[in-house]
């Protein structure tokens, strides 16, 4: 076991080094570079920016070097140093931004996640042991238009609903009075407020295709040999769907942690953006409008990130909790 | 039952195999369905399906609007309405206030609410103006061949608008139609190009295997691992805004492409190692078939079916995709309409109270991608029996 | 060998179990009436789709519902206190089928192994696990130590090498012979007064099959229970069997001793599956197939189900007339218009 993640930790690495160039070239693509286009901007606005002070920006951001120089200086930068870069746009180190932004988009990301699974699979349960009753009928249907529903869309028409029915405006995840000041139970109970919307749309997307596929294999697995040879010992209904079928339809979902995980973070992308959520998506939108290169290329650095190690864990717990994987393909 | 108590059924089955189908003179339900095509079965399984079959329908109509939408919508998609800046959806009657019936609209009258400062709209209910059908109104080129100006319908003296204006007094109803043209077909060609590619590489992967199998597993593996939006995000960043429409429409497909081969690769890659081992693959090889011919005549009817049902659910995937990098900002660029760049007006959470019919365009996306996947849970229920 | 007058302990009565399909009704089960007796062992024979499964599956009240449901019949069990003293008689097709009754009979008073070992095991839980959990439901006193030293027993007793490490081995540790092992372990761990086999060594290797069969049958006789044993092999059944009973599409088309199969077979299906197999002692013959095969399940004949494939079929007579199950001997039953 120990020996399988060490060697799937080490798989990571090239990948990483492959994403991060991709990431922080893709950023160089267009024509021109944030240091020109800001100058050019104040230039327009009046304010005068001499050649020098122009000269000294481009040498801060490295922009007088060919790119691989720049690149090599941004990932040594990120590998030793810890630091990601500047953003001229916001004026502050992506460090920073990104210690604002991260810890909220992971948040929100994984609650997504729970909240889908908690709701997900007892309706999927349910409609796998009631197939079709009117309750899995509705559940199905439900989980088919979730699929099918895009969460930023819906997450347009929900804002709009809240905001003209209810004056609510699920925008942001703070109301406005609770932005600057401390944290407190107030606080944080606006927090909820605000917070079970994104996580509803986000999630939703996860918990009708959760509902699916829980059902789907529960059925298959309902009438496989080994439910029959557990009914026939004289098991009661409750506690053998639990024990047994249950246990073989939930495990695969484990392993589309691996693929979920970073669909929710990319998901969340969106709708952040149409709720202005302070999270990473409407960083990302910016600093890809502006070139911010540091701060779009760290982002889609970390993305990423998650993206592969959301993979990893989907794996080991995949290893551990089916024996057939533990002592098979671990045992060589 | 009693269907099957026909006496043809009770033919001595031995017997009954000699026999040609078109021979016996009234086959019952049941050996219809065994003498059926693939072909046929799959579309019986699929008329059974309801709403695969209505959502089917509904779709050919939306494209059929979309490839007539100079015709169907009675104005062009740029024209501006004086004075009917965020006007609210002309309510349509059907009596007239003399008591006959007549499909008839009124003309509406912008005046400022002195209270709020906000436009509102009140009817001018003293002239009636009928809805007329094929009447004449702005030029435009029908499907680019000739020139014409007879559209499905229009009003006379005052305007129509089905779904209202936008804050440039722009008719809603003709820009969604006009939106459709690019939304919807951006699926189609999206996924024409990850079909060919996905099939393409994935084919070759799963064929030859080896060293050319390895390298292209990679290259989906990585690819895969990029998180989708901000990849695409910013691909299309690196996109001149200031492009012309056409070559905007194809950079933002090849863009969607670049990821959405990868899963049909997989599966065609999939496929073709699993039916190369079948035994019937084995026997054309014995037989000196040739690489070609194998693919082409014993591996691919193997999973057309299967195919197919992937491309209808990935249509739908695309559309959403180009709706979501448009309304963005990161797709297409106005002047060019379609459904995402629409939604940009929605943005604004005020302008969108004040105006809901701006998130018309939001519901015509919804829609189309609830029926896809209608159409495609149909088309897999009948490619598929077993698949639930 | 006990005699006949060995009390009854299952009586099936007019069975019929209708499986309800899109395409169709499927009549798996059409009036199937047979008794088991304490102690004796009864065999079924028939080709695949014969009905002989679900009729062993409607006793459990297992039959996979929906599409299949028991539409009408009696299953009356003759259930026993523990000491030994009558208790009750109960017709199991009035049981809820996941109700606490029916409950209380499977593994307890019936017991089943299947056909494919291989997947009548979950892959998640241990031997030990899945074998310890039968005591645990029918037995409340029992602790989780004592259930599981039961089941190292019982491995033990099914001859299983080394079970106090194998019990806690997952399935896909054991090779095929070792699952049914496992399987006959858990059928029989709580003691059951009948054992239903369902083609228990189909998946086996012809080896394993010998070893599993011996092992059921030196279970039989030192346990006392009775036994039903579903196959489709002649020869497995006339080993294992007192009496046989031949399935045909939903039919018994004869039913007698095992001796009276062997030695005076008189349906003509009896006739064609002896012909069908070859045998040990005779000569070197011809093996001669079956001709046809199976009509659709979801046709309805009005004559004799085997008209279609009937080497002595009467046309005009049995495909207008059902042959009914007439004893035409003592103990000797079939269903053929020959005999009429």
């Amino acid at each position: 076991m120990l020996l399988y993640l060490i060697r799937r930790i080490l798989m990571l690495v090239p990948i990483l080094i492959l994403m991060s160039m991709v990431a922080f070239f893709l950023i160089q693509l267009p024509p021109g570079d944030f240091v020109t286009f800001r100058i050019e901007q104040l230039r327009m606005s009046g304010i005068e920016v001499s050649d020098n002070e122009a000269q000294r920006l481009m040498v801060q951001f490295g922009l007088d070097k060919p790119p691989m120089a720049r690149y090599v200086w941004w990932v040594s930068g990120i590998v030793l140093r810890g630091n990601w870069g500047w953003s001229l746009q916001w004026n502050k180190s992506v460090n920073e931004i990104l210690q604002e932004r991260i810890p909220m988009t992971v948040v929100i990301s994984l609650l997504a996640l729970l909240f889908s699974w908690v709701v997900a699979i007892p309706i999927g349960i349910y409609s796998a042991t009631h197939q079709y009753s009117p309750m899995d009928y509705v559940a199905t249907f439900l989980g088919f238009i979730g699929v099918a529903t895009p969460g930023f869309l819906l997450a347009l028409i929900a804002a709009w609903l809240l905001f003209s029915q209810l004056g609510f405006s699920a925008l942001g995840l703070h109301s406005p009075e609770y932005i600057n000041a401390p944290w407190s139970t107030a606080k944080f109970v606006d927090l909820l407020k605000h917070l079970w919307l994104p996580l509803f749309l986000v999630g939703m997307g996860n918990t009708a295709s959760t509902i699916r596929v829980v059902r789907n294999n529960l059925l298959d697995e309902l009438n496989k040999q080994y439910v029959i040879t557990a009914r026939s010992k004289g098991l009661s209904e409750w506690k053998l769907v639990w024990k047994y079928p249950v246990r073989m339809a939930i495990n695969p979902l484990l392993s589309t942690v691996s693929w979920v995980l970073p669909g929710l973070v990319s998901g969340t992308v969106l709708i952040d953006i149409v709720l202005s959520l302070q999270t990473i998506g409407p960083v990302l939108l910016r600093a890809t409008l502006a070139q911010d290169m540091y701060l779009a290329g760290s982002v889609v650095l970390l993305l990423s990130a998650l993206t592969v190690i959301g993979a990893l864990i989907g794996d080991v717990l995949l290893v551990l909790v089916d024996p057939r994987i533990r002592f098979g393909r671990l045992g060589k | 039952m009693s269907v099957y108590n026909d006496a043809s059924v009770s033919v001595d089955s031995d017997v009954a195999e000699q026999i040609p189908a078109a021979e016996q003179d009234k086959p019952s339900v049941e050996e219809r369905y065994y003498y059926a095509s693939q072909r046929q079965l799959i579309w019986w399984r699929f008329t059974r399906h309801k709403a695969a079959v209505v959502s089917s329908v509904l779709l050919i109509i939306l494209y059929l609007c979309a490839l007539f939408a100079d015709f169907v919508s009675p104005y062009a998609m740029h024209t501006r309405f004086e004075g009917q800046q965020g006007a609210p959806p002309t309510v349509i009657r059907f009596i007239r206030p003399d008591g006959g019936f007549q499909p008839h609209v009124f003309a509406m009258q912008r005046e400022m609410n002195p209270a709020t400062f906000r436009w509102t709209f009140t009817e001018d209910t003293s002239q009636v103006h009928p809805i007329r059908f094929f009447v004449r109104g702005e030029e435009y080129k029908f499907l680019g061949l000739f020139r014409t100006s007879i559209r499905l319908f229009g009003v006379e003296d005052a305007p129509i608008f089905l779904f209202g204006t936008d804050r440039l007094s722009r008719d809603l109803f003709t820009r969604t139609l006009a939106g459709a043209r690019i939304s919807l077909s951006i699926g189609l060609v999206g996924v024409l190009l990850s079909f060919v590619l996905g099939v393409g590489l994935g084919g070759v992967s799963g064929y030859f295997g080896g060293l050319i199998d390895d390298a292209i597993q990679r290259l989906i593996d990585f690819l895969l691992a990029i998180p989708g939006l901000p990849l695409w995000m910013t691909l299309a960043a690196a996109l001149p805004r200031d492009w012309p429409t056409l070559r905007m429409y194809f950079a933002i497909t090849v863009i969607l492409s670049v990821l959405g081969w990868c899963g049909l690769a997989r599966v065609v890659r999939g496929k073709i190692l699993q039916l190369r081992e079948e035994d019937y693959t084995l026997a054309a090889q014995g037989a000196g078939a040739s690489d070609w011919r194998i693919i082409t005549r014993h591996l691919l009817p193997g999973f057309t079916s299967h195919l197919i049902v992937s491309i209808t659910f990935s249509i739908p995937a695309m559309i959403l995709s180009e709706t979501a990098l448009s309304f963005i900002g990161l797709g297409m660029q106005p002047p060019a309409v379609s459904w995402g760049t629409l939604l940009q007006d929605a943005q604004n959470l005020t302008a969108v109270a004040h105006e809901p019919w701006l998130l018309i365009p939001a519901i015509f996306v919804i829609t189309t991608v609830i029926l896809f996947n209608f159409v495609g849970d149909g088309l897999r229920d009948a490619a598929d029996p077993y698949a639930r | 060998m006990a005699a006949s007058e060995n009390s009854v302990l299952v009586e099936v009565q007019d069975l019929k179990t209708y499986f309800f399909l899109h395409e169709g009704t499927v009549k798996a089960v059409d009036g199937v009436s047979f008794s088991i007796y304490e102690g004796r062992s009864l065999g079924v024979i028939g080709e695949s789709g014969c009905g002989k499964s679900v009729t062993a599956q409607s006793m459990m009240r297992i039959v996979p519902s929906p599409p299949g449901r028991e539409v009408d019949g009696k299953i009356e069990m003759y259930l026993w206190e523990n000491g030994g003293g009558f208790a009750e008689v109960v017709d199991v097709l009035q049981l809820k089928p996941s109700g606490a009754k029916i409950r209380s009979i499977r593994g307890k008073q019936i017991g089943m192994i299947f056909q494919e070992p291989m997947t009548a095991l979950s892959p998640l839980h241990t031997v030990g696990n899945q074998i310890a959990e039968a005591v645990l439901i029918h037995e409340q006193d029992a602790s989780k130590h004592q259930a599981r030293e039961r089941a190292i027993d019982m491995l033990g007793r099914v001859g299983i090498p080394q079970p106090h490490r194998l019990v806690d081995a997952y399935p896909h540790q054991l090779s095929g012979g070792m699952r049914q092992r496992a399987l006959i372990a858990m059928a029989l761990i709580c003691g059951p007064s009948l054992l239903i086999a369902d083609e228990p060594t189909t998946a086996l290797d012809v080896t394993i099959e010998a070893q599993i069969l011996e092992l059921i049958k030196e279970l039989q006789t030192s346990l006392g229970m009775a036994l039903m044993y579903i196959s489709h092999d002649l020869a497995v059944v006339g080993e294992m069997s007192d009496e046989i009973m031949v399935m045909y599409l939903g039919h018994v088309m004869e039913h007698a001793s095992t001796d009276d199969i062997f030695d005076n077979p008189l349906h003509p299906y009896t006739l064609a599956l002896w012909r069908s197999v070859p045998s040990i002692e005779g000569k070197l013959e011809r093996l001669i197939p079956i001709s046809g095969s199976l009509p659709s399940p979801f046709a309805s004949q009005p004559g004799c189900r085997f008209f279609s494939r009937c080497d002595r079929r009467m046309p005009g007579v049995c495909d207008a007339t059902p042959p009914s199950l007439k004893e035409v001997a003592p103990g000797h039953k079939v269903r053929c218009l020959l005999y009429e």
